[in-house]
């Protein structure tokens, strides 16, 4: 009897499981069907079967260039997470192992910049990106994704730094290690999985970011995002052409998402199950 | 050489005085138990030693040099943890062999070092396995070679018993004793196992709210506590405190006196109880009872006794072993 509840339980499991997958999915899938349908298929309503054509994306191709806000997505991505661990190993190691009364306000602080709308300082970035002539360049965008995600990497890797048991480090410290020493053969072994996972979330979202990426590029530094934005454009809607180019743009990071979801995953619930 | 002198020694944490001021002497080859209830700063004096905390006043000198502003690594100790704190992403031989590696040794001596605390410990068959593969004796052992290899001139272990269950900690109780018989090295232990420190310790140091309460051999310590926290601390089970009429009769404010002092019997005595809980463990016998006038009393005897929850049974303390505290809780001496 208990075997059979059990077996029960766990194929209406399975199913809702499959079913809120299936939902979360849809719209990607969605879009994979729109883009291979053709332009009178994608505005005629709903659809999942299309007539499997590969055109627009070799429209997309050929009207505007693919690869260079491909280049500039991978640019703003990686280089805005590097700089932003830069920044925030330290900090992170600061506040964890050597924490003062004002660690949790600063991380709260922290935080809350993230709750500011973005529109709000809109005008403010947009002056200050125009004066220091730093419109449509990769290195004022790099700067803004990086400070942008910043208190998130701080705070993943503050919350994983603090699983470090601290009496490891005390041991380290009582066997010899300097600072160093401390740093290198047992802090960074230990805190790899928790950099990887912050260096894996921060690409993707560094990728997905649209708000900034739009409003302060036009050609130059582009990435896909804009790419994407530029197809719903002044000269009509083209639903199959923007989900081709849709999928072109997240293509990328689903691949890297996927190869990575064990590290992800780890990373995302390190310290709420062990 | 392994000697260990506190000056004064003072600890605050923001506005907690954890240690107001302690003055000890730890001789060398010593085995120094600081024992007391949790929140004593027994740790913190210990992680002061260590060097894992700053000393807030007062020195702290080993073997005669002042090593108060030294790091750690500076001050040729080791440390056990009460987590045992191995390294997870190395083999065993690799954790045993970290603070030898730290000191830039030889590789060839290195693994001679390792080979041989890996027999002493038993440990010869694990050290290619990670700390996670390993039961958490054997990890305790692997903390324990980690701390040899360095040949400290004292060790300093912190609890490190506590995770362990019951059978398992009285086989390390030994372990840890046979191995300062064998190296003969300080070794200054923290507990708040008042049967650890009495089975392990040459000299205990009972510790309470940061003070010293006594310092002494553990017989000392049992025999003549110098006031009614440490009377009350040391021995299993717990001194009986009487106080009111009974006291007053040998002119003290409290009499104390040990369960294991107390003669029992089921036909006459000077004090009449009611047993309360028995508890029969057939190389003794502990009963809970309460006392007429008195309260409630434990009391021990070897062997069997036949009495169970309800029973009277009379009690006839062993006045030569009176122990008699004055109104502050200071010993009275005869």
């Amino acid at each position: 009897m208990a075997r059979n509840v059990t077996t029960r339980h766990k194929i209406t499991a399975t199913v809702a499981a499959w079913i809120v997958a299936l939902i979360i999915f849809f719209p990607i899938l969605y879009t994979l069907i729109t883009s291979v349908k053709t332009e009178p298929e994608a505005i005629a309503g709903f659809s999942l079967i299309p007539s499997g054509t590969f055109e627009n994306y070799v429209t997309v191709q050929t009207q505007r260039d693919y690869f260079k806000p491909f280049m500039n997505s991978v640019v703003l991505a990686v280089g805005s997470t590097i700089l932003a661990l830069i920044i925030a190993i330290p900090s992170a190691w600061a506040m964890a192992f050597s924490p003062t009364k004002r660690t949790k306000d600063i991380l709260m602080w922290m935080l809350s910049t993230k709750m500011m709308p973005a529109v709000a300082v809109l005008v403010p970035i947009y002056l200050m990106f125009r004066d220091f002539g730093l419109l449509d360049t990769r290195i004022g965008l790099t700067v803004m994704l990086t400070l942008i995600n910043l208190p998130i990497v701080v705070w993943m890797l503050y919350t994983y730094f603090r699983e470090i048991p601290g009496e490891i480090l005390e041991a380290a410290r009582m066997d010899g290690a300097g600072l160093w020493q401390e740093i290198v053969y047992v802090l960074t072994p230990m805190a790899v999985p928790g950099i990887a996972s912050t260096l894996l979330l921060n690409i993707i979202l560094a990728w997905n970011e649209a708000f900034w990426t739009i409003r302060l590029t036009t050609t130059n530094a582009a990435p896909l995002t804009a790419f994407i934005a530029s197809f719903s454009s002044p000269q009509g809607l083209f639903w199959a052409k923007l989900s081709a180019a849709s999928t072109m743009a997240i293509a990328p990071i689903l691949i890297l998402g996927w190869f990575s979801q064990k590290q992800l995953v780890r990373g995302l619930t390190f310290g709420a199950v062990k | 050489m392994g000697s260990i002198t506190l000056k004064n020694v003072s600890k605050v944490f923001g506005e907690a005085k954890v240690i107001p001021s302690i003055d000890l002497e730890i001789n060398d080859g010593e085995f120094v138990v600081f024992v007391g209830p949790s929140g004593c700063g027994k740790s913190t004096l210990l992680r002061l030693i260590a060097g894992l905390e700053d000393v807030s006043g007062g020195q702290i000198l080993i073997d005669g040099k002042d090593v108060t502003q030294s790091a750690p690594a500076e001050r040729g100790l080791a440390m056990v943890f009460q987590s045992y704190a191995l390294y997870p992403h190395m083999s065993v031989r690799n954790n045993i062999a970290f603070p030898l590696k730290m000191a830039k040794l030889d590789k060839a001596v290195i693994d001679k070092k390792v080979t041989d605390a890996a027999r002493v410990l038993n440990l010869t068959d694990y050290l290619e396995r990670r700390p996670s593969q390993l039961s958490g004796g054997q990890r305790q052992r692997v903390a324990i070679g980690r701390a040899i290899v360095r040949e400290p001139s004292a060790f300093l272990f912190d609890e490190p018993l506590s995770n362990l269950d019951a059978a398992l900690r009285g086989t390390m109780r030994l372990e840890i004793s046979d191995l300062h018989h064998q190296l003969k090295t300080t070794m200054v232990y923290v507990t708040h196992d008042q049967v650890e420190a009495m089975t392990m310790a040459d000299k205990i140091v009972v510790l309470n709210r940061g003070n010293i309460e006594q310092v002494g051999s553990p017989l000392d310590l049992y025999k003549s506590p110098r006031n009614l926290f440490v009377a009350g601390f040391i021995g299993s089970p717990h001194m009986n405190f009487v106080d009111g009429a009974y006291a007053q009769s040998k002119n003290a404010k409290t009499a104390g006196i040990r369960p294991e002092h107390l003669n029992l019997s089921k036909d006459s005595g000077l004090w009449t109880g009611t047993v309360k809980v028995a508890e029969h463990l057939g190389a003794d016998t502990f009963l809970h009872l309460d006392v007429d006038g008195i309260g409630q009393i434990t009391a021990r005897c070897d062997g069997e006794f036949g009495a169970h929850h309800g029973d009277k049974v009379f009690l006839t303390p062993d006045e030569a072993k009176l122990h008699r505290f004055d109104d502050k809780g200071i010993a009275l001496r005869a």
